[in-house]
């Protein structure tokens, strides 16, 4: 075998994964992305062992539920063909290691600076040094936007190269987010400070992160989680993508100018971040997940509440959704607007959301099913064809009406919770863990590596976004400038996900 | 027309009448009670995830607290977080609350710089700069700002351009990768200006304090007008802060 073949939130010993010589991997990899729409690249990342970089390479398949682990071990110095030559999934994951580890690419064709991470390996130049891409031509003209932005988001910088009011090309560059969480997952070892730095990734997926957290350390420490942690981590998910995707619909009728579709839409977002601070204390839901224990139990009393939340959200809801769809002057702006083909999607590697809007079946929760997923109910992802603004408003919709049904589903039978007890827990010796979560965006990936004493020797977390920001990108090409704030808002990437 | 007005009808009343009344629904971590009870304070202190608490006398640092309230959870007898939703002041001391301490949070009068109340007591424009910040604060800040807790209703908001602003809102720890451009950004709004730093990532540093990617050379440049504590920080937080830093009448006795 090519591989170690695992499942989800499956703890191996180090010793099995099989190590390559670096061309053999390549070509393994290679092989098993080859035209192959059900299988895509989860993680690649290398872990640094006295001089060498060994990679890890995890491929997941959605028909089989299985994902394929192999590993290679290269040197510092070398100069290697990539990955990305024969397939633009492994692109991001090059460059970062490139970014990293200073490991230098014969073919990669997009060898920039990722992040301008804190631990890289060239520190002579910063984030201000950044090389984008230009078009010389006195017809073409660069609108640069950013780092900070109009409104009350996160920075990052948007370079256009523009033709009059057309987009022909968009850079986007990142990183100016980065808080160093990887290293520091490495240097604080106690476990609240770890799962305060995973609801720390991104503020807006708390629930997603911490719960893939939560489900890494329970299996690398070889505990099981009962019902009652399943119970909540399923809930709050649903619970999350229902808030977000309320606020998100509010966002786009705020960029096309809708003031009814906004306030309504930005004021249902309330009852369900209200129902967080109701059940946890927190309308982000931070303090609520946790590895082992959940310090806020679940009552029927909570369950009555949310029921009435929903009657009430759901009539207005629907009102609302029904008469934004029926407008003529909203669809004009969404139809047909920031198009990602299917190929794209497929070549790109896009995640969640983003890729279900294209026609491409991507959803942890049916493909890699953990918690109560697969369990309670068989989730049936919803999926757009057309790849444009309408598709991810109009998913957005769906998918709030059918993770209603589902939470309703689940308060029908609320398990037992036990009192919230410390237990120290430890992880094994020369593990390696993988836990994917399908949060509110897609799919989210941890991973995690102990050494001969069970401390952590690498924890690598990767957002979607960190494939989507790409789909973006080539979305806007041949739009209109003005259209750039309806597309980036109905793919609503994050950036301290992606600059970790 | 008529089914536009029918769903503006439905909506009902959602603005809240009084920010300052208000109370927020369910469990809030507001102002902690620490209590004289004797415990395990060094079980107490090595709790905590970013060094918030210390011990002799027992005391909690909000500006370090992520209210994550696992203290209180741990010590019921000795911590518990009140619904006080007011965790603003302008004198970081006073973020420090003590044990057998229960008075309100409140800022330093004589530190409000005189321009502040004449220039912005009517009418404040801010402009936000997530240097760092997670999202969450974020949220929060556009939140305030919506039909429920209307922050606009007492003109204040915020604007797309430093030139347009009479202050900066900063969330998160501030990456090294973003001092410049806040750095940049600051020196575009006019004088008089205000600082405020909102939620604990910024106020400092949070759960990234000692993390090398971040540089806080900034806030030693200016005077900090503002801390808001939260994680994030909860939109009748931040309205209440900054009505207490701008209007007298706000002011707590």
């Amino acid at each position: 075998m090519k591989y170690l073949t695992i499942h989800n939130n499956q703890t191996v010993n180090i010793k099995d994964i099989p190590v390559f010589t670096y061309r053999e991997f390549l070509e393994e990899n290679i092989v098993l992305l080859k035209g192959q729409a059900k299988k895509h690249c989860v993680n690649y990342f290398g872990v640094n062992d006295n001089l060498q970089i060994k990679l890890y390479c995890c491929i997941a398949d959605d028909d089989t539920h299985e994902i394929f682990i192999n590993s290679s071990i290269i040197n510092i110095a070398d100069s290697i063909p990539s990955l990305s030559a024969q397939n633009h999934n492994f692109e991001k994951f090059e460059r970062e290691i490139h970014e990293n580890f200073g490991i230098k690419y014969t073919d990669h064709p997009w060898l920039k600076p990722m992040r301008y991470a804190n631990n890289r390996a060239n520190k002579q130049l910063g984030i201000a040094d950044y090389p984008f891409y230009k078009a010389d031509s006195e017809e073409l003209h660069e609108v640069g936007v950013g780092p900070i932005h109009a409104g009350i988001i996160e920075p990052g910088h948007f370079r256009f190269i523009c033709n009059g009011e057309q987009i022909l090309h968009l850079e986007i560059q990142l990183g100016y987010q980065h808080r160093g969480i990887e290293q520091l997952f490495l240097q604080k070892t106690k476990l609240l400070e770890r799962a305060t730095l995973a609801e720390n990734i991104a503020g807006d997926t708390t629930v997603g992160h911490t719960s893939a957290f939560s489900n890494l350390w329970e299996s690398l420490c070889d505990v099981s989680s009962d019902k009652s942690l399943q119970f909540s981590r399923t809930l709050a998910l649903e619970l999350e993508r229902i808030a977000i995707h309320t606020g998100d619909l509010a966002a786009i009728c705020a960029d096309i100018g809708y003031q009814l579709g906004n306030s309504v839409f930005g004021r249902l977002r309330t009852p369900i971040v209200n129902f967080f601070q109701e059940w946890g204390g927190n309308r982000l839901a931070k303090g609520l997940i946790r590895p082992g224990k959940i310090n806020y139990p679940f009552t029927k009393e909570l369950a009555q509440r949310l029921k009435e939340i929903f009657i009430a959200y759901e009539r207005d809801f629907n009102e609302m959704a029904d008469k934004f769809f029926s407008l003529p002057s909203v669809l004009s702006r969404l139809e047909k607007t920031g198009i990602v083909s299917y190929e794209e999607a497929l070549e790109i590697g896009t995640v969640g959301m983003v890729a279900r809007t294209c026609g491409l079946n991507r959803d942890i929760r049916s493909s890699h099913p953990s918690n109560l997923y697969g369990d309670l109910f068989n989730h049936e992802p919803i999926i757009k064809h057309q790849g444009d603004v309408y598709s991810r408003v109009k998913l957005r919709e769906e998918e709030i009406q059918q993770s209603i049904l589902y939470c309703k589903k689940l308060l029908e039978n609320i398990p037992e919770f036990n009192k919230a007890e410390n237990t120290e827990i430890k992880p094994g010796n020369d593990k390696f863990t993988l836990s994917l979560i399908e949060g509110w965006r897609g799919e989210i990936c941890h991973c995690a590596i102990t050494d001969e004493q069970g401390n952590l020797k690498a924890y690598k977390i990767k957002d979607p976004s960190h494939h989507n920001w790409m789909a973006l990108a080539q979305s806007v090409r041949n739009n209109e400038i003005s259209d750039f704030p309806v597309c980036n808002k109905s793919f609503n990437l994050s950036y301290s996900g992606h600059d970790l | 027309m008529f089914d536009n007005l029918k769903i503006v009808w439905h909506q009902g009343k959602q603005f809240i009448p009084d920010v300052v009344a208000e109370v927020v629904p369910g469990i809030f971590r507001g102002r902690p009670i620490i209590s004289l009870a004797k415990v395990n304070e060094d079980k107490l202190v090595e709790l905590c995830p970013t060094g918030a608490i210390s011990k002799a006398p027992c005391s909690i640092n909000l500006g370090k607290c992520t209210f994550c309230g696992e203290c209180a959870i741990q010590f019921p007898e000795k911590i518990a977080f009140t619904k006080d939703n007011k965790l603003s002041t302008n004198q970081l001391d006073r973020l420090i609350i003590k044990e057998g301490e229960d008075s309100p949070i409140v800022l330093n009068p004589a530190k409000i710089r005189a321009e502040i109340r004449k220039t912005f007591g009517n009418s404040l424009k801010l402009r936000s700069v997530s240097a760092g910040g997670d999202n969450s604060c974020e949220w929060e800040l556009t939140a305030s700002n919506n039909v429920q807790f209307d922050m606009s209703r007492f003109g204040i908001d915020f604007v797309a351009s430093p030139r347009h602003a009479d202050g900066i809102v900063i969330t998160g720890p501030i990456t090294e990768n973003m001092a410049e451009p806040l750095q940049r950004c600051y020196n575009a709004i006019p004088e008089p200006k205000i600082i405020i730093l909102a939620g604990t990532d910024a106020i400092s540093g949070g759960i990234f304090a000692d993390s090398p990617a971040i540089d806080r050379s900034f806030l030693s440049k200016y005077p900090v007008d503002l801390y808001i504590a939260g994680n994030p920080v909860h939109p009748l937080t931040f309205i209440n802060g900054v009505l207490e830093l701008t209007r007298s009448k706000y002011m707590k006795k």
